[in-house]
């Protein structure tokens, strides 16, 4: 029951605007202890645990490429690349990036776009010009990119459990074997289609109420 | 055979030149270099400090980004010599070099590790982009890294926080949280009810990784706990089913939590919005819904 003060540390933690790097590294030592273990065990399990998954930071490799490019004015080509697209909006934009994100992490290419690789250098700028060309200037630029994001996210998410070789569908796997029940990877991955559709209609919705919200607002007083 | 040495040993050069760069650019950043420093040290280093020495490591990592005063550079900067749309053409390169060397080296084994195949292919696709860039742009040597220096100042210390999130999960483990917390959630089942049992575990796989921030450590916690002894075996519900839309009521939880760290935060910082939690703002409509329908769907098909 103790090691629930793990968890208790790292709402409270979050919650007061704490460092997260330090509120995580004391939720870490305070779960440790509760459950009886030493400091020193608690360190060498966390150093280990941090050693194996470096794989996580690796992404940022691709930011000495992204910089430069951005130095030459990627940004704007991209900026100029959707004015000239007639019809095109922020909505519609990243309608079809969220399908583009569904479809290609559904056939397990899950690392061939992301925040750093596709939606900084590329679609955000873009969402961004559609929704200032719509709203007039009016609208927040801030808006336009963190839709941006958060489409990049639903696309990955709810694409990649359609793939039969995913890490979640493995672990799934794993877990039901522990209990005797032997299924195939693909029995579950066809079972991730109706929910990949239904958010692709959900925020695909937002995004298209998005564009009438951004056209009605110059007309506000 | 290519493998996660050889992507360790590119991040592991990165980083070091992230931090070489801190502190020769004018104005210098001790707080910075030191950082990317110790980063570049896990990827180079990181097998042969042994479990307790990566442990000191981290402790180090959080005591610089906690009192090392790091900061970023003014980003207004005017594009030099702005090119035309053949810019598109090295952003494209990394894509599309991960995507045909996904499937190429599927076609050839024995060359490149399996298991990583997509990352070595995305890295071999960000140096063949930045070979290009060198050829057509003809930056100075260190101008790629310098921008990558600009952009890295601006995710700070939230770029290593993914990581550490992924460790504390390995310690809760470690601490057998996952039992308690399942064994608390199974008891807030109402009896004979399927619908509360398939409400409970879905809720449950959402609120669990909102804690977590991932859906991979709470699945095996609340399939132990509600979807095994309840769904499965006392309701009769199908397992392929049961798990793989609970797994994804799971995902629904990542998508508002700022445990998420990789997913939520990580893009606020690198697109620079002013809201640290503008990623899952936008996020939060589309994630209860979505909820929502994963519980019917569980309720109707299982």
């Amino acid at each position: 029951m103790l090691v629930l003060a793990g968890i208790v540390v790292i709402a409270a933690g979050f919650m007061l605007r704490f460092n997260p790097l330090l509120v995580v590294i004391a939720s870490a030592l305070v779960t440790g202890l509760a459950a009886g273990l030493d400091p020193v065990t608690v360190i060498a399990a966390f150093g280990k645990a941090f050693n194996d998954s470096r794989y996580i930071t690796i992404i940022y490799i691709v930011l000495p490429v992204i910089g430069i490019l951005e130095r030459h004015g990627l940004q704007t080509r991209a900026r100029d690349l959707i004015g000239r697209v007639r019809g095109a909006t922020m909505g519609r934009l990243l309608l079809v990036y969220l399908g583009f994100r569904q479809i290609s992490a559904a056939l397990g290419l899950t690392s061939i776009a992301g925040p750093a690789q596709t939606v900084r250098p590329l679609i955000a700028p873009m969402a961004e010009a559609a929704a200032d060309t719509q709203s007039e200037g009016e609208g927040d630029p801030d808006q336009a990119k963190a839709l941006a994001a958060a489409t990049d996210n639903v696309g990955l998410f709810f694409g990649e459990d359609i793939f039969i070789a995913i890490g979640s569908i493995l672990l799934m796997k794993g877990v039901l074997e522990s209990d005797g029940i032997d299924l195939a990877p693909l029995d579950l991955s066809v079972w991730a289609i109706p929910t990949a559709i239904a958010a692709f209609v959900i925020h695909g919705t937002r995004l298209l109420f998005a564009d009438r919200r951004l056209k009605r607002r110059p007309r506000k007083p | 055979m290519i493998g996660l040495g050889f992507l360790y040993l590119v991040a592991g050069v990165t980083f070091a030149s992230f931090s070489l760069l801190s502190v020769t650019q004018v104005p210098r950043r001790p707080g910075n270099a030191l950082f990317y420093a110790l980063i570049a040290v896990s990827f180079l280093l990181g097998d042969r400090l042994g479990d307790f020495g990566n442990g000191v490591l981290v402790l180090a990592i959080v005591a610089v980004a906690t009192l090392g005063r790091m900061g970023f550079r003014d980003r207004t900067q005017q594009p030099v010599e702005p090119r035309g749309p053949m810019l598109f053409v090295p952003a494209l390169v990394i894509p599309v070099t991960a995507l045909a060397g996904t499937f190429a080296f599927a076609e050839v084994p024995g060359f490149v590790d399996p298991k990583q195949v997509t990352l070595v292919s995305l890295t071999l696709g960000v140096i063949l982009s930045l070979l290009i860039c060198f050829a057509w742009l003809r930056p100075a040597p260190a101008e790629p890294f310098r921008q990558g220096t600009r952009l890295m100042d601006h995710i700070g210390w939230a770029a290593i926080l993914p990581q550490m999130l992924a460790s504390l999960g390995a310690v809760f483990a470690l601490a057998g949280m996952g039992d308690i917390v399942g064994t608390l959630i199974g008891h807030i089942i109402p009896s004979g009810s399927i619908l509360g049992a398939v409400v409970v575990y879905c809720l449950g796989m959402a609120l669990f990784t909102v804690i977590m921030g991932n859906a991979f450590a709470a699945f095996p916690v609340m399939l132990t706990a509600i979807g095994l002894p309840l769904l499965i075996h006392t309701y009769g519900g199908a397992p392929a089913r049961v798990a793989a839309i609970g797994m994804l009521a799971g995902f629904c939880g990542t998508l508002v939590t700022p445990m998420a760290a990789n997913f939520n935060l990580v893009p606020a910082a690198l697109l620079e919005l002013r809201d640290r939690y503008g990623v899952i703002r936008a996020q939060v409509p589309t994630a209860i819904p979505l909820l929502l329908f994963n519980i019917a769907l569980l309720y109707l098909v299982m």
